[in-house]
């Protein structure tokens, strides 16, 4: 194991400094938080506390880049 | 939209400037979801058969991006997954339909569900028959057990210093969701699974956990940056 690994374990057991979303409010704001990304706009201004929680969940921060990637990809037939 | 009719011709990456700057009020092709989803007769049946669809795509997504880490399953697995999940995606979504603000379009918030049902899915047969370890396996190979190289960076005497903390300051349950979560990887919805509970509660634990590990290098007079941990 190396300094980056140290690191790594380091920020995954203490988690993101500063307040954050619970997992049901991440959900509840998750579409709204892609969308705003997607547009460009500032997400983390709008849904404060959830950049925080992304980081420190790892499955909300999967639940995000799944969604986020997938609206992004063309896969979502739906037009805007 | 045309809801419940046949899907849309795919389209590029989305433009979605001018609905994050609407704010809160459903778009035209939301509002007709939802006057669809909640009418009666063949308009209803034809939208839910449409976003069934939908999720479907969306859970088949989800299977696509995790694929590789289950090489032992079948293709006829996988499309067992993405069925179940737009499945039970759907069930969720029309039992909260009223829950939907408008503050994204309605097909954005009704895909989380079958992301949300196919990573859960897929992350526990992952998990399927293995043992979920709760126990520090992992320790020796880091810094902080004292062997490693880099034992006298700053990096090595914090993980030293959070390892006394999770033996001296966390419950027994705070002590093993955090070794599971964040030392061994487990996932928290195959953990929450075996512990009867569920991802928010577990995070929770893991959160309240975080809380006195912080504490406690305080306490120590440690210091962390926002490079260590941010």
């Amino acid at each position: 194991m190396n300094e980056r690994d140290d690191r790594r374990l380091l920020r995954a057991m203490l988690g993101p400094d500063g307040p954050e979303l619970t997992c049901e409010e991440c959900f509840e704001q998750l579409d709204r938080y892609v969308e705003l990304e997607l547009a460009g706009a500032d997400a983390d201004v709008t849904v404060p506390g959830m950049r925080a929680h992304l980081q420190g969940c790892p499955a909300c921060h999967d639940d995000h880049e799944s969604l986020r990637d997938f609206v992004a990809s063309g896969d979502d037939p739906t037009p805007a | 939209m045309t809801a419940g009719a046949s899907v849309a011709p795919m389209s590029p990456a989305v433009d979605l400037s001018a609905r994050a700057h609407r704010g809160g009020e459903p778009d035209e092709e939301s509002r007709e979801w939802l006057s669809a989803l909640r009418g009666t007769g063949a308009r209803r049946d034809e939208a839910v058969a449409g976003l069934h669809e939908l999720l479907l795509r969306a859970a088949r997504f989800e299977v696509a991006r995790r694929r590789a880490t289950l090489r032992h399953l079948r293709g006829d697995d996988f499309d067992d997954i993405a069925m179940q999940s737009a499945d039970d995606a759907l069930i969720a979504v029309l039992a909260k339909l009223d829950s939907y603000r408008g503050e994204s379009r309605f097909t954005t918030w009704a895909y989380k569900f079958a992301l949300l049902e196919a990573a859960v899915k897929l992350r526990r047969r992952a998990w399927q028959a293995r043992e979920v370890p709760l126990e520090p396996e992992g320790w020796d190979a880091f810094a902080g057990h004292g062997s490693s190289p880099h034992a006298d960076a700053e990096g090595g005497e914090l993980l030293r210093a959070v390892r006394r903390g999770i033996a001296e300051r966390l419950t027994p349950h705070q002590r093993e969701v955090l070794v599971a979560v964040t030392l061994n990887d487990v996932p928290i919805d195959v953990l929450a699974e075996r512990l009867n509970t569920n991802r928010g509660a577990l995070y929770k634990t893991l959160h309240d956990a975080r809380q006195k590990l912080r504490a406690h290098l305080d306490s120590e007079g440690l210091s962390v940056s926002r490079e260590e941990t941010g």
